[in-house]
């Protein structure tokens, strides 16, 4: 009788020092919670949302100091990924926030004046240019924020829809007429 | 006798094979244009060398392989090149791609070839010259075969060529078979050199004696090569399911068939390796069934970029055609118009009509009576994707092994309902890859934005490390100078400051005493030439 209590209590001792040690060792750093909503986010960091990046969004949300349906760029697709992670009602966008087509920025070369000034607000650094040198975008990683448009000073930076191409084609939903049961 | 094995599932619907074996392989005349897309393979399109306005030899490379994944394109008969740009291609989207534009001059004159002997062959060569001989698989998967005859870590035993060919309507492979089996084998005696593999396994489905029979005649000297008749069953010709009745091998979701030891390539695929090889012979045109709605169903060797449209007129195509169809019934898609160009892909036209494909029934909903999961080949449940695709519960489907499914069709073919199973996965599939995409570039982003962040705080942090160590260089110096509260006397401590900050130059401080005579003495040295340059100038 004595043993076994003994038994137990010994491997309740070591388990518990092995959870303690595992609690120390693989401590999770951050906040994990906003990380998980962070990776939901589009990452456009266009700020459409209220707050000056994606990451400060997550903040908010895990703080429930915002809604989740701020974030156009997301798509209603993005509210629904936020509410299955939060366990909340889907909710559509407001008045305010509508998503947009998905754009990448275009300068006009011969209008810009190498002011850098798009060049500073650009959150991904998808401008290269340098002073008095006329700029231009990659758009491979222009995430179409828009945020280069109010600085450029002789507005020559305009937002190109991405047109369908066959490489990023997709088959559409199926619609079919689909007949009552009798 | 060889044992067979079986696949789950399989359906029998109508093959419509007879109507387009009646007569052999024709070659049509000239087409008026070739419209030839620069992107007709798996993996990076073909960078184009031709301007409108060159002349081209038949067989002339005019797109280059991109580096990694990617394929030749070739002119495929000689004349002049009229335009490079967008025009719709044969795709189901409608879109347009990049192509060339070629009108032929009616010489046929070939570009200078090679004859080169397959045995002896260095095995790096042949994999450079299928590379630009731009030949893909055939079968129409278009995935590049000099990339597949790389060979993986796994060795590879077995090779099968498929000649199944079990789709209805689509005579092309059997055909060739039947007319071309001695070059057939040839390539695959190349395919089992490259790849070093033990035997060939030929398996063609028993609804072709003909075929089987030339074949066996043209491997009969070969004791590593064996044709195979397998029974008809729909879709016993895709690559996995031949693949386990030859060998009964499972190739398990997400496994290569390489990883288990095998390759498996379509016998058209076969022909034009060893044309390719033998002869320098680019991949220029292929055999296409056309079929269906036309007065004279037939086989022909068509060049690649013939317009659908022409091709159908030589078939005597019939007046009550709706549109055409690019592959079979079970797994082809509607062309967006019959001016696009038959490209590599290409193994089969129908003329459809509404006489032999009646507009599907109106869809019901699923009544879960799980006749399509007894039917799946790839063992799926069927009317769960369809469930999740159809919520767009994309999670759920890929869990429940979507991209396993390989589209045959055989679900919708005999789904009571008449749901459109397929469109379904097609959908779910496209919007996945899509979402992985959108999930990449955002990662990308988060990762350039946080190094920005990160950059700014960089930059931030060494300016004011600048600025503290100036105010403290500036406080040394006042503190060495004499103290006084004479203003002027400060002021000419910070001039002397600025003065000696602005004319040091950094690469003069600390240097060695030895450096400093190098330098006094290249300084006098100076001097003295210019004294002299200017007493020359004065006299
Ligand atoms: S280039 Fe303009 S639109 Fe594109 S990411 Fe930068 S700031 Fe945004
Ligand atoms: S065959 Fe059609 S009705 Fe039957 S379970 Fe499958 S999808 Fe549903
Ligand atoms: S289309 Fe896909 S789900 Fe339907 S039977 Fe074929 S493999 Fe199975």
């Amino acid at each position: 009788m004595i043993s076994a209590l003994l038994v137990m209590a010994g491997i309740a001792i070591v388990l518990g020092a092995v959870l303690g040690y595992a609690a120390i060792k693989f401590r999770v750093e951050g906040n994990p919670l906003v990380d998980k909503i962070d990776a939901v986010l589009p990452q456009t960091q266009c700020g459409q949302c209220g707050f000056p990046g994606c990451k400060p969004y997550a903040t908010a949300i895990a703080a429930e100091e915002a809604d989740i349906n701020c974030c156009p760029p997301g798509g209603e697709e993005g509210i629904r990924k936020l509410a299955e992670l939060l366990n909340k009602e889907f909710k559509p966008f407001g008045d305010n926030a509508k998503p947009k087509p998905k754009s990448v920025a275009y300068i006009d070369e011969n209008t810009c004046i190498g002011c850098t000034l798009c060049i500073q607000a650009c959150p991904v650094d998808a401008i290269v240019g340098a002073a008095k040198q006329m700029h231009t975008i990659i758009a491979a990683d222009c995430t179409g924020c828009e945020l280069c448009l109010a600085p450029c000073p002789v507005d020559c930076i305009a937002m190109n829809p991405i047109e369908e191409t066959l490489s990023v084609w997709k088959w559409k939903y199926p619609v079919y007429a689909l007949s009552p049961t009798p | 006798m060889t044992q067979l094995y079986h696949f789950h599932g399989g359906v029998h619907p109508p093959t419509h094979k007879n109507q387009s074996t009646r007569s052999p392989i024709a070659t049509p005349p000239l087409p008026s244009k070739l419209v030839i897309p620069f992107h007709q393979h798996v993996g990076s399109m073909a960078k184009p060398l031709v301007q409108a306005g060159d002349y081209v030899f038949k067989g002339q490379l005019i797109g280059m392989p991109e580096d990694g994944l990617s394929s030749a394109i070739h002119a495929s008969t000689s004349g002049t090149i009229t335009e490079i740009g967008m025009q719709v291609v044969a795709h189901a989207s409608g879109l347009p791609d990049l192509c060339a534009t070629l009108i032929p001059d009616g010489n046929e004159a070939w570009i200078e070839r090679e004859r080169h002997n397959p045995i002896t062959l260095p095995i790096d060569e042949i994999r450079h010259i299928l590379r630009l001989a731009g030949i893909v698989g055939l079968g129409g998967a278009v995935f590049p075969s000099d990339a597949k005859l790389r060979g993986g870590k796994h060795h590879v035993r077995t090779i099968v060529l498929n000649g199944a060919e079990c789709e209805p309507y689509i005579t092309c492979d059997d055909m060739l078979m039947r007319q071309r089996a001695r070059d057939i084998v040839r390539g695959g005696d190349i395919i089992r050199r490259v790849l070093g593999a033990d035997e060939v396994l030929i398996g063609i489905e028993d609804n072709k004696p003909q075929a089987i029979a030339m074949m066996q005649e043209a491997c009969v000297d070969r004791s590593s090569m064996r044709v195979i008749a397998v029974p008809t069953l729909y879709p016993g010709g895709g690559a996995k399911q031949l693949i386990r009745v030859l060998t009964g091998i499972e190739v398990a979701a997400g496994v290569r068939s390489t990883d288990k030891g095998v390759q498996c390539f379509n016998v058209a695929t076969a022909y034009s390796i060893y044309r390719a090889v033998a002869f320098s012979e680019p991949l220029l045109s292929r055999i296409v069934t056309v079929t269906g709605n036309v007065q004279k169903p037939q086989n022909f060797e068509v060049l690649i970029g013939t317009p659908v449209d022409e091709l159908v007129a030589w078939a005597g195509g019939k007046p009550d055609t709706t549109h055409h169809i690019m592959g079979g019934p079970m797994m082809g898609v509607a062309l967006p118009n019959d001016q696009v160009s038959v490209v590599k892909a290409c193994n089969c036209i129908i003329a459809a009509s509404d006489a032999l494909f009646p507009p599907a029934p109106p869809a019901m909903p699923c009544i879960r009576c799980t006749r399509c999961a007894e039917v799946c080949p790839q063992e799926l449940q069927p009317q769960d994707l369809y469930w999740f695709a159809k919520s767009k519960n994309f999670g759920k489907a890929q869990e429940f092994h979507l991209f396993d499914c390989i589209e045959c069709g055989a679900c919708s073919y005999v789904c009571p309902s008449h749901i459109p199973l397929v469109q379904y996965y097609r959908f779910a599939k496209s919007e996945i890859w899509a979402r992985d995409n959108d999930k990449k570039a955002a990662d990308q982003a988060r990762e350039r934005h946080e190094f920005r962040e990160y950059r700014i705080e960089r930059e931030k942090q060494e300016k004011a490390d600048k600025l503290a160590a100036k105010e403290k260089a500036a406080l040394a110096a006042k503190q060495a100078a004499p103290v006084s509260d004479d203003a002027q006397q400060k002021i000419q401590a910070a001039m002397a400051l600025a003065k000696q900050q602005a004319i040091t130059p950094k690469n003069v401080s600390d240097l060695t005493p030895q450096q400093q005579a190098e330098i006094a003495d290249i300084e006098a040295r100076r001097a003295n030439s210019q004294a002299r340059a200017q007493s020359d100038a004065g006299t």
